[in-house]
């Protein structure tokens, strides 16, 4: 064998590399979360609607839920609140919303005026939630099974499509797909 | 009507690079003297084309024509005229046109200085050339053009990044690239010595000057980009290991070891494959470099905007050209095999080392860079790599080279006769020592015992490289501007090792709250924070910092830091202030407003920080000395019967 | 996968512009009061990544995610957590693209290792290289070109 052709042999080798580089580089941006298969993270935190009541990861066992991750400062969140709202009258799965480092006040008006998709609101004025919950920009939104496991994650605002083949059908049981 | 006209020079530019490529590969490979003579014109017709069309975009951006995208998308009409003109290559399409106006500079250069050159030799030179200036014209048309209008016009432009609004984007870049793009002559001059199938004996005398030449560029242009990062961003750092400043590290690490291989194969026509490959290598890890930052690939702070489609381009563009280049590697290096011999502590074995470990080193930091990119690929989930990884790693090659520099100058060629440096070598490592141990305990006396070697290192260095000239002085003997140069380039090494050393042992860091009136001190100097106030510029406005400094009470200067909120893009840049005081780099740079007068500053003190930079100066220097030596004007003597014999067959 | 595009480009925006008051780039007068806490304070928080402004460490991120990263290492370092501890916190919750550090582990071998596996190749090529030419000495007559300079 020519020991010349190794260079050749390993430039190959780099462009396959590089080409499959350019096939997932849309996605760099978007971090692959480490919570996938695993139990969602605990919280106990006041509710945003009573401030007396508490929103309890313990409670919502058993049923699948919507964790979504928002706040009033945040823009891509107003665009996704349509989405949001379809979600919520489709009656399938609950959400629940963490308000994330926000004002409670503005955040009450803001449900007020542009309705309210979320069964019920946690404040998490700290951020030590969403730092378990592995947020790094909001919007986000986790998918949580009966068996209190995250299934899946979205990073940025919620669409329609990524209801219907993402969420909706793993919520069915059925095979979900991507592209 | 300018933009119009600079679009159709970049395409008339186009034609006239593939006729280049044409002419000057396939008029010698047909034995076409015609076509191998027209090959020059045609590199001028190119060159006038690309000037013309550099000159549109720039007329666009100091006419504030903002329907033009890309002025409307990098210019406004309150940025200073330097900065319109600068802009130019300021963002992706721009400093693509300026890689090919660079490209077309280093051909012109290559054809005015070919009179040398046998002719078919230099038609292929500047045919390959054309090769590389087609591929970066039609990538640009196709999907970078910046000559793009938008309709109707934009009524005014979102304005240059306010990072880049400095000095430091003017002088940059475009060294940067020089060095970058000049690799480009030696694959040229590689890529026709594998086309004609043979090395001609004079190849590596021709080949030096502009190799070394580009190297000198491209240390410069790091250089400048390391200093620029220091004290425009306010961040305090100079080096990141970030993508993009590895994408330049790795050719200049490889062109180092071209330059050193290209010496081996001149004087004694060693190495030919070995100097072929490290050439091709050199200028594919510029282009590599231009595609990691251009297809978003890979997660850094400056690369330019991710676009995967530009990325495929450009990934076609490597495959062709760099795999072209090996292939033909492949097929004709195994002829160049020569006979000499050396032994173990001969110069050649000392060069040989310096080559291998050099090319470690742009391999690990090769490994660290794309690392991210071949755990996606191969599935091992996501990987990330910064410092900790490419500090220690990259030590480990560098330091053993850095030893056997010393040794190595005192090498002969072919027979070593180290043993008559023998005692040259003790005096000066012990003379090294006293100054390690001086350095590390004495001055600061907190060095540890990295600080002691790097000390001894860059002191042995210094000595071994000064030895031999201070001698031949002495003994009134000319020193030749090749070796002048080559003694200056590693006395930049000495002084940019002992000073990254000093810097890494002994830089002093601190973030503080301070009050007005309130004082702090680090090391030695103190402190006084005199409060904030508003300031106003051209197109910003924001605070200013004032800092009063003393050194064991006696005044050293009063600093004020900045923050500057720019108008158009509403960036906020924090403006360090930086002073020099007996050696120490005294660097401020202003934090968050904590409320009731309080701010936040952070105050670092890096001695000797500044060497680092005129080290790498000095590197330069030394190579541009290097590179005028007339003596590679001038060809060898006649050659012997076997050198012949060496030299392959023809094409 | 447009909105991935989006969201790349909004959480860059959010680094450059929404910083509010804040620093393009992040002072942190934060200061332990065990000099040696100080010190692992200040070298843990270089080794995270800023998740948000995805280059930068967590000590020079202006954002508000990377001060509450900055607190929570604090908080733990005073609760006597160790270093390792604390990078297992961080990489359980945002995954190992956290850390600057690539772990050590069995699936990080091929980068841990490279240097050494280059410095191996690289000495073989040397010997190779050396023992034919110095066997080639004795048969290599050909005069030195001697024009008395060295380079």
């Amino acid at each position: 064998m020519n020991r010349f052709l190794l260079p050749l042999g390993l430039f190959v080798l780099l462009a396959v590399v590089l080409a499959i580089g350019i096939r997932h580089a849309p996605e760099k941006g978007v971090i692959a979360s480490p919570l996938l298969g695993r139990p969602a993270p605990q919280f106990a935190l006041p509710s945003l609607t009573d401030p007396a009541q508490q929103v309890r990861s313990a409670d919502l066992k058993g049923h699948w839920y919507l964790f979504n991750v928002w706040g009033t400062w945040c823009g891509e969140c107003r665009q996704e609140h349509e989405t949001l709202l379809q979600v919520h009258s489709a009656g399938v799965v609950p959400i629940i919303g963490l308000d994330w480092r926000d004002d409670d006040t503005q955040a009450r008006s803001w449900l007020a005026q542009l309705g309210n998709p979320y069964q019920s609101v946690a404040v998490d004025r700290s951020g030590r939630i969403a730092i378990d919950w592995g947020v790094y920009g909001a919007p986000e939104t986790f998918l949580v099974n009966p068996q209190g496991i995250v299934v899946y994650k979205h990073v940025g605002a919620l669409t329609p499509d990524t209801w219907t083949r993402e969420i909706l059908p793993r919520v069915s049981g059925l095979p979900a797909g991507t592209s | 009507m300018l933009p119009e006209l600079g679009h159709f020079a970049l395409i008339l530019a186009l034609l006239l690079a593939g006729l280049q490529a044409f002419f000057g590969i396939a008029g010698p490979a047909l034995a076409r003297e015609r076509w191998s003579g027209a090959v020059s014109a045609v590199v001028a017709g190119q060159a006038v084309m690309v000037a013309t069309a550099a000159a549109c975009l720039i007329a666009s951006f100091v006419g504030n024509d903002f329907s033009v995208a890309y002025v409307a998308e990098n210019s406004n009409s309150a940025l200073p005229l330097f900065y319109r003109v600068t802009a130019l290559w300021g963002a992706h399409e721009g400093s693509l046109l300026l890689w090919i106006l660079l490209l077309a500079g280093w051909t012109v250069a290559v054809a005015l200085g070919s009179g040398r050159l046998p002719p078919r030799f230099a038609a292929r030179v500047l045919g390959v050339l054309g090769v590389v200036s087609f591929g970066f014209l039609l990538f640009t048309l196709a999907t970078s053009n910046p000559f793009l209008r938008l309709d109707p016009a934009a009524p005014d432009g979102r304005d240059l990044n306010p990072i880049l609004q400095d000095p430091g984007l003017a002088v940059h870049p475009p060294i940067l690239y020089t060095g970058y793009v000049g690799f480009a002559v030696a694959f040229a001059f590689a890529g026709a010595a594998m086309l004609e199938g043979r090395l001609d004996q004079n190849w590596a005398r021709w080949t030096r000057p502009w190799t070394t030449a580009a190297w000198s560029f491209l240390t410069c242009g790091i250089a400048l980009g390391s200093f620029w990062a220091y004290y425009e961003l306010g961040w305090g750092g100079f080096w990141f290991w970030d993508p993009v400043e590895n994408a330049s590290f790795m050719p200049w690490l490889v062109g180092t070891a071209l330059v050193h291989s290209l010496a081996v194969t001149d004087k004694r026509g060693l190495f030919k494959s070995w100097t072929l490959l490290l050439a091709i290598l050199a200028f594919s890890l510029s282009l590599l470099g231009t595609f990691l930052v251009r297809s978003g690939v890979l997660v850094s702070v400056h690369s330019f905007a991710a676009d995967p489609t530009r990325g495929i381009f450009i990934l076609a563009f490597l495959v062709i050209m760099i795999g072209g280049a090996l292939t033909l590697y492949a097929w004709r290096a195994p002829l160049l095999r020569s006979a000499a011999g050396f032994e173990l502590g001969a110069r050649e074995s000392f060069l040989l080392f310096n080559n291998v470990l050099l090319v470690i080193a742009a391999g690990t930091v090769f490994a660290g860079t794309l690392a991210p990119l071949i755990s996606d690929a191969l599935k091992l989930g996501t990987l990330s790599v910064g410092p900790p990884y490419f500090n220690p790693t990259f030590m480990l090659s560098m330091l053993p080279l850095l030893a056997l520099l010393s040794v190595g100058i005192h090498a002969n060629w072919k027979r070593g006769r180290l043993a008559d440096s023998q005692r040259t070598l003790l005096y000066t490592l012990v003379a090294a020592a006293v100054f390690g141990c001086g350095l590390a305990f004495g001055l600061y006396a907190r060095g540890s015992i990295l600080t002691l070697i790097g000390a001894m290192l860059g002191a042995w260095i210094l000595l071994s490289s000064l030895v031999d000239p201070v001698d031949r002085w002495r003994r009134g003997l000319t020193l030749s501007r090749a070796v002048l140069g080559m003694t200056v380039a590693h006395i930049g090494v000495a002084l940019a090792v002992i000073a990254l050393t000093t810097v890494q042992s002994f830089t002093l860091e601190r973030d503080v709250a301070l009050a007005p009136g309130a004082a702090t001190t680090v090391g030695n100097y103190e402190f006084r924070f005199g409060g904030v106030r508003p300031i106003e510029g051209p197109n910003y406005d924001g605070v200013g910092g004032t800092l009063v400094v003393t050194h064991h009470g006696k005044p050293v200067a009063v600093l004020t830091p900045q923050k500057r909120r720019y108008w158009v893009q509403r960036q906020v840049t924090s403006e360090t202030a930086i002073h020099m005081d007996r050696g120490n780099n005294l660097l401020l740079a202003l934090g968050e407003d904590l409320g009731a007068g309080r701010w936040s500053v952070r105050i670092q003190i890096r001695p000797l920080v500044s060497l680092v930079w005129i080290a790498a100066f000095i590197m330069a220097l030394g190579g541009a000395l290097a590179a005028s030596d007339r003596r590679y004007r001038t060809a060898r003597a006649l050659a012997t019967a076997s050198e012949a014999a060496t030299a392959g067959q023809p094409g | 996968m447009r909105w991935r595009d989006a969201v790349a480009g909004l959480l860059l925006a959010a680094c450059l512009l929404l910083t509010g008051a804040g620093a393009v780039w992040a002072v942190d007068p934060t200061e332990l009061p065990d000099p040696r806490l100080q010190a692992r304070y200040v070298a843990l928080t270089h080794e995270l990544r800023c998740m948000q402004c995805q280059n930068e460490a967590l000590a020079d991120s202006p954002v508000e995610l990377a001060a509450d990263l900055r607190r929570e290492v604090r908080d733990q370092l005073l609760a006597g957590k160790s270093d390792d501890d604390i990078r297992a916190w961080m990489s359980a919750r945002y995954g190992d693209f956290i850390l600057f550090r690539p772990r050590y582990s069995l699936r990080n071998a091929w980068l841990w290792g490279a240097p050494a596996a280059l410095l191996l190749i690289g000495a073989l090529v040397c010997w190779r290289v050396v023992r034919n030419r110095g066997a080639l000495l004795a048969t290599d007559n050909e005069p030195l070109e001697e024009d008395g300079q060295s380079g």
